[in-house]
């Protein structure tokens, strides 16, 4: 009979490895699927994590990684405080919307106005957007204890028919053929967010990405807020004991989030999408989640889960036109990913006996 | 104003019947202590595979009796990920959420654009003829009844067995229940492959009555409600009813208004339902005394047997 | 006559072990005490007895048939039912249902109540059926889990610390009621560390230490100190109490009302205390009477009226825990692990818990590392906290040792007035006198101390004045010479029906 038991101190060893572990059984698993599906699994798996990197046409792959992880580890940087501290923001992809309306709307606003300061304002209104859509439900949950778990994604497809509204409305490019979208940001250059390197995909919000994970991590491992937010995950009433006020704590993590997750939308509009459409929102607020959880809600373990799914993304592209394969299989992938992380875990804590049945 | 107030209710019944089986479902799930987040993978994973099973043997009824299975099945991933390995259940969910709505998009890949096998109205002795109250109450297909049949049985399950009796133990304090004797990891597991099951059919009455046909990700976020239904209804059974076709009939009044050309944008109207829920939670929530006594009190809380 | 026999029963638990060939035996109709401190085994031995745990060695025989249960069911059908100090109760459910819970063939609801009303009436252990659980007092519980046990019929009652929560009134009814039970030829597996008491209603005792039996007695002819010196092995060490005269108030609290947030909890009314420098003040009181509220409303975790709690000059009722500490308040919370301390954490950063202010382990919101590890290592050498490093992580800890270490990490930041929810509970005879030992130097040293206690003994030897909580009421502090145990029942039991 197989048991758990409970060690004294976490496992160090284990805490490294599970991760590996875990994308090890990803491939195995996943290559199971292709067998299934009547594909070859050893060159399914090395169109999904070698090609991207350095594969025969990598050089262009590689530049859609960074543009792709950028996002994703700009906004799980912002949840993984919240997750530590037991704060559910599942409404990321609201705010990301939220952030690429509100920013790009004060640039559209502006129009065509060539000063340098038309980009910060709305990097910052970017923020500020995604920062109020993420304090509607911790308002919420301060005030009447609603549940932000279910807030928070509501907010989601409110942010969604909003973004619809606004680009088949106010926003719509008056100098268009009546699609709804908004003008390109690549027509107006004081607003656009361009590749800052050809064939690298850096851009300003790459950039930013990077500056974020080094902020993250000296303040997840030095500072107190840091502390905190571990402390009032783990041990809620020691928390309020050491101080720590819970609504402050709501506020900080579900505003902080809302603010990276707007940022990051603003970000990806003005650059790699480029303008406001329906089709805009490409998930990144959901696929965050799961890069915060691969992450382990470490700011470096993000870094390498985004670019890890960043890869999984391009490898998906690859399998669709050379496997012809739905789109959708890289969602299986990357959702075994999470089980098989959230599964090896248990080995962190817990180690496993196998024990004879107890003899009378 | 072309509106007619009894097609609409008719149609009301029709939209809240999917969230209904699916917050059922949810509700009994939680009452055990859990909460599991992947209601809407669940739902859509059991949308497929009824719609595929219904198709290619041309009986609804097989597909929602395989849809229940499937849900059943994914949902015994998350049983084992939160049970037995202890993981965070939240994290759970969502990778459920995520895992369904890709493994649907790929089975269903070659089956958007057909049609279903139909499934036919139930005969009530001819009460359908009754002006008003016939096409409102009886000119349904069978899972309409069914899901309410459902409700019923889930009521009387919880308040006069002794099943029930250790399931609202068992959430209410893991600890104790397993002090007792009772398996407290065995009686989860039912009650989550439970919850499954009744997402699956809930998915399945989309893809097979409602719709009906199937497209990628046509749950369109119906497991999030259906979540949030179970708090509306403060873990009571009846009261699932009364949210799910409140949430119903918020939806179709809207795409009626829509129909009718009133002059609002179409997307604010789509709003409407998401922000009734918000409220709807709001107030539920407020009352901190009454939801903290009717919340099982170990939701969400992980339980480790230590002897 | 025999009725359960227990032959060289024997358990680990990984490298420790709990039972070590354990052999004794309890008679028909006997009230048979099982004694040891806290960690001697009693637990393991009686969950054996149970059916929760299995022995690696070792058969039982009851009633001269051989009995191995595999479960508590197993047990429960030939004739064992035990009463836990860790009650199994539900509490949104009613008393009714918690009953059925616990019973293995229950009749329906209504004949359930019947014969609910009759065995309560029967042994005096008033109940009404159809109350929930939550808001019945720790003392009614105690009695649904004594019913769901007697209407089972059985042969052998175990109760597991029974009276740690119950005032003496009510154990003198417990005690009425369970030589009741002995008398008509029930048998009763005893289990306590309370030597009078064993003294008073037990026929035999077996003494445990160290998972091992170390002898048999018959309490009436022992002492209580006798008894004492077999569980514990050595002789105690007992405080010194100097008498000091008390310097200028440091706390005061007037007229502190709070109103409690949980359904179950209890609201506090007016409590108007003042704490001396070198005075300690003891609150004794049965648990669930408002003990936890007021502590919450001391530390700042929970804010009340400005002026409900002075210190010194400042009124601080709306301020938080920070800045009480800065101020010279410390607190140290009853449960060790969740509350006081962080499970998960290691000792080191357990520290900044409390101390990252005060004892200035940061600069600008950084934390200082390695001063949280100096401080974490001057706790553990002043306090004898016995654990490999400051890098194990809390939970690693026993209770007596993460209890030093929480006393310590308070008491080593010099405060100036220091309350104490539950000082030594669960904690083995050394550590524990350790501690008080620990607070008395502190009063000593000019400093405030408030020490809330269930354990009689403990506060009628280290207060110097004395008070009771009860149903959220603080009766009038008053110095302790004078006080006996007859007057702190009947405070302690305050409007409750005898």
């Amino acid at each position: 009979m197989i048991r758990l038991e409970p060690r004294t101190n976490p496992s160090q060893a284990m805490i490294i490895l599970t991760p590996i572990l875990a994308v090890l059984a990803t491939m195995v698993v996943g290559g199971i699927l292709f067998v299934t599906l009547g594909k070859n699994p050893f060159e399914a798996i090395r169109m999904i994590f070698w090609d991207p990197l350095l594969g025969e046409h990598a050089f262009y792959y590689r530049g859609q990684i960074l543009v792709k992880a950028a996002p994703l580890i700009m906004i799980a940087l912002g949840l993984s405080f919240g997750f530590r501290a037991g704060i559910w923001n599942i409404g990321a992809e609201g705010q990301f919307i939220m952030g690429a309306v509100i920013g790009g709307a004060t640039g559209l606003a502006l129009y065509p106005l060539n000063s340098f300061i038309v980009f910060p304002l709305m990097i910052v209104m970017g923020a500020l957007g995604g920062f109020l859509w993420a304090m509607i439900p911790a308002f919420l949950k301060i005030r009447f204890n609603a549940n932000e778990i279910l807030v928070s994604l509501m907010l989601v497809y409110v942010a969604f028919n909003f973004l619809i509204g606004m680009v088949t409305g106010p926003l719509r490019n008056p100098d268009g053929f009546n699609f709804p979208e908004s003008r390109s940001f690549q027509d107006f250059p004081a607003a656009h967010n361009p590749e800052l390197w050809a064939g690298t995909g850096i851009h300003l919000g790459v950039l930013f990405t990077l500056g974020f994970v080094i902020l993250a991590y000296i303040m997840i491992t030095r500072h107190i807020f840091g502390f905190n937010v571990r402390l009032a995950g783990q041990a809620p009433r020691a928390a309020k004991f050491a101080g720590v006020s819970p609504n402050k704590m709501i506020a900080i993590c579900l505003g902080l989030s809302g603010a990276l997750a707007g940022m990051a939308g603003l970000f990806e509009v003005t650059g790699p999408a480029g303008k406001l459409t329906t089709t805009f929102p490409l998930g990144y607020g959901f696929t965050a989640i799961i890069v915060a959880f691969l992450g382990r809600l470490h700011p470096i373990g993000i870094l390498l889960a985004g670019l890890l799914m960043a890869v999984t993304y391009v490898g998906g592209d690859i399998i669709q036109s050379q496997l012809s394969l739905p789109k959708a299989s890289i969602q299986v992938f990357q959702g075994m990913l999470l089980f098989f992380l959230l599964a090896v875990d248990v080995l962190v804590n817990f180690r496993l006996r196998i024990s004879k049945r107890n003899s009378k | 104003m072309d509106i007619s107030i009894v097609s609409l209710l008719a149609t009301l019944i029709v939209a809240a019947t999917p969230i209904l089986l699916a917050a059922t479902g949810e509700l009994i799930v939680e009452k055990s202590g859990v909460l599991n987040l992947g209601v809407e993978g669940m739902m859509i994973i059991g949308a497929i595979c009824g719609f595929i099973a219904a198709v290619n043997t041309d009986s609804p009824l097989i597909g929602f009796i395989v849809a229940a299975l499937a849900g059943a099945a994914l949902s015994l991933l998350f049983a084992v990920l939160t049970q037995y390995l202890l993981a965070n259940q939240v994290a759970s969910g969502l990778a459920l959420t995520l895992f369904g709505l890709g493994l649907s998009a790929l089975l269903g890949h070659r089956y958007s654009g057909i049609r279903p096998p139909s499934s036919p109205k139930m005969e009530w002795f001819g009460m359908a003829e009754l002006p008003v109250v016939g096409p409102i109450f009886f000119n349904h297909d069978m899972m309409v009844y069914f899901s309410i049949f459902l409700v019923l049985m889930v009521w009387v399950f919880l308040k006069f067995t002794r099943g029930g009796l250790v399931l609202r133990a068992v959430g209410e304090n893991h600890d104790a229940a397993h002090a007792l004797g009772y398996k407290v990891i065995r009686i989860r597991i039912l009650a989550i492959m439970f919850g499954g099951a009744c997402a699956g059919m809930g998915g399945a009455y989309l893809s097979l009555v409602r719709v009906p046909q199937w497209t990628e990700g046509m749950t369109a976020g119906a497991g999030w409600i259906a979540l949030a239904i179970v708090v509306f209804a403060s873990w009571k059974p009846w009261r699932l009813i009364l949210g799910a076709y409140l949430f119903g009939g918020v939806t179709i009044l809207q795409l009626n208004l829509q129909a009718n050309g009133f002059d609002m944008p179409v997307s604010y109207l789509s709003m409407a339902p998401y922000l009734v829920t918000i409220v709807v939670l709001v107030i539920m929530s407020s009352d901190r005394t009454r939801a903290s006594l009717n919340a099982p009190a170990s939701l969400g809380k992980i339980f480790h047997a230590s002897s | 006559m025999t009725l359960i026999a227990l032959n060289n029963l024997t358990k680990k638990y990984g490298g420790v072990i709990a039972n070590n060939d354990i052999t004794f035996k309890v008679d028909k109709g006997e009230i048979h005490a099982l004694l040891g401190e806290n960690g001697a085994g009693k637990s393991t031995l009686v969950k054996m007895i149970y059916g929760l745990v299995q022995p690696d060695i070792g058969t039982m025989m009851l009633d001269g048939e051989s009995f191995a249960p595999t479960d508590p069911r197993a047990s429960r059908v030939r004739g064992i039912a035990m009463v836990f100090q860790h009650f199994s109760l539900f509490e949104a459910l009613s008393v009714a249902e918690n009953i059925a819970l616990g019973m293995e063939n229950p009749p329906k609801t209504d004949a359930l109540s019947n014969q609910i009303r009759d065995v309560s009436l029967k042994y005096g252990l008033m109940l009404d059926p159809n109350r929930l659980v939550g808001n019945l007092s720790v003392g009614e519980r105690q009695r649904v889990e004594i019913i769901r046990c007697l209407l089972q019929d059985p042969k052998l009652l175990i109760m597991d610390e029974p009276t740690s929560v119950l005032t003496p009134q009510e154990v003198d009814a417990l005690f009425t009621t369970l030589r009741r039970l002995r008398d008509e030829g029930t048998s009763i597996l005893y289990i306590s560390h309370k030597l009078e008491e064993i003294r008073t209603l037990c026929n035999r005792a077996t003494i445990l230490r160290h998972g091992k039996v170390i002898g048999i007695c018959i309490p009436k002819n022992e002492t209580a100190k006798s008894m004492a010196e077999m569980m514990v092995g050595s002789k105690l060490k007992t405080p010194q109490k100097t008498i000091t005269n008390f310097g200028l108030p440091l706390l005061i609290v007037k007229d502190l009302s709070l109103r409690s947030t949980d359904p179950f909890g209890t609201s506090l009314k007016d409590i108007t205390f003042t704490i001396r420098a070198g005075e300690v003040m003891g609150v004794a009181g049965v648990a669930g009477n408002g003990q936890d509220e007021l502590m919450l409303a001391l530390s700042g975790e929970v804010l009340t009226k400005a002026n409900s709690i002075q210190l010194e000059d400042n009124f601080i009722g709306q301020t938080g825990p920070v800045e009480r500490r800065l101020q010279g308040l410390l607190t140290a919370p009853e449960e060790r692990l969740g509350h006081a301390a962080a499970p998960e954490m290691n000792l080191s950063e357990n520290t900044l818990i409390s101390g990252f202010q005060r004892q200035k382990l940061g600069r600008r919101g950084f934390v200082n590392k390695l001063g949280a590890a100096a401080f974490a290592e001057k706790i553990i050498e002043k306090f004898d906290v016995r654990t490999i490093s400051v890098g194990s992580a809390a939970k690693s800890l026993s209770g007596g040792n993460l209890q030093k270490f929480v006393m310590g990490r308070e008491i080593l930041q010099d405060p100036k007035v220091f309350i104490v929810n539950q000082p030594t509970w669960g904690v083995d005879a050394a550590a524990a006198a350790f501690i008080r030992q620990a607070l008395l130097e502190l009063a000593l040293g000019g400093a405030g101390v408030l020490v809330i206690s269930q354990d009689l003994d403990e506060l009628m030897e280290i207060s110097d004045t004395f008070t009771v909580i009860s149903e959220g009421r603080l009766s009038a502090p008053r110095p302790i010479k004078g006080v006996t145990t007859e007057t702190i029942g009947l405070l302690m039991g305050g409007s409750k029906e005898i």
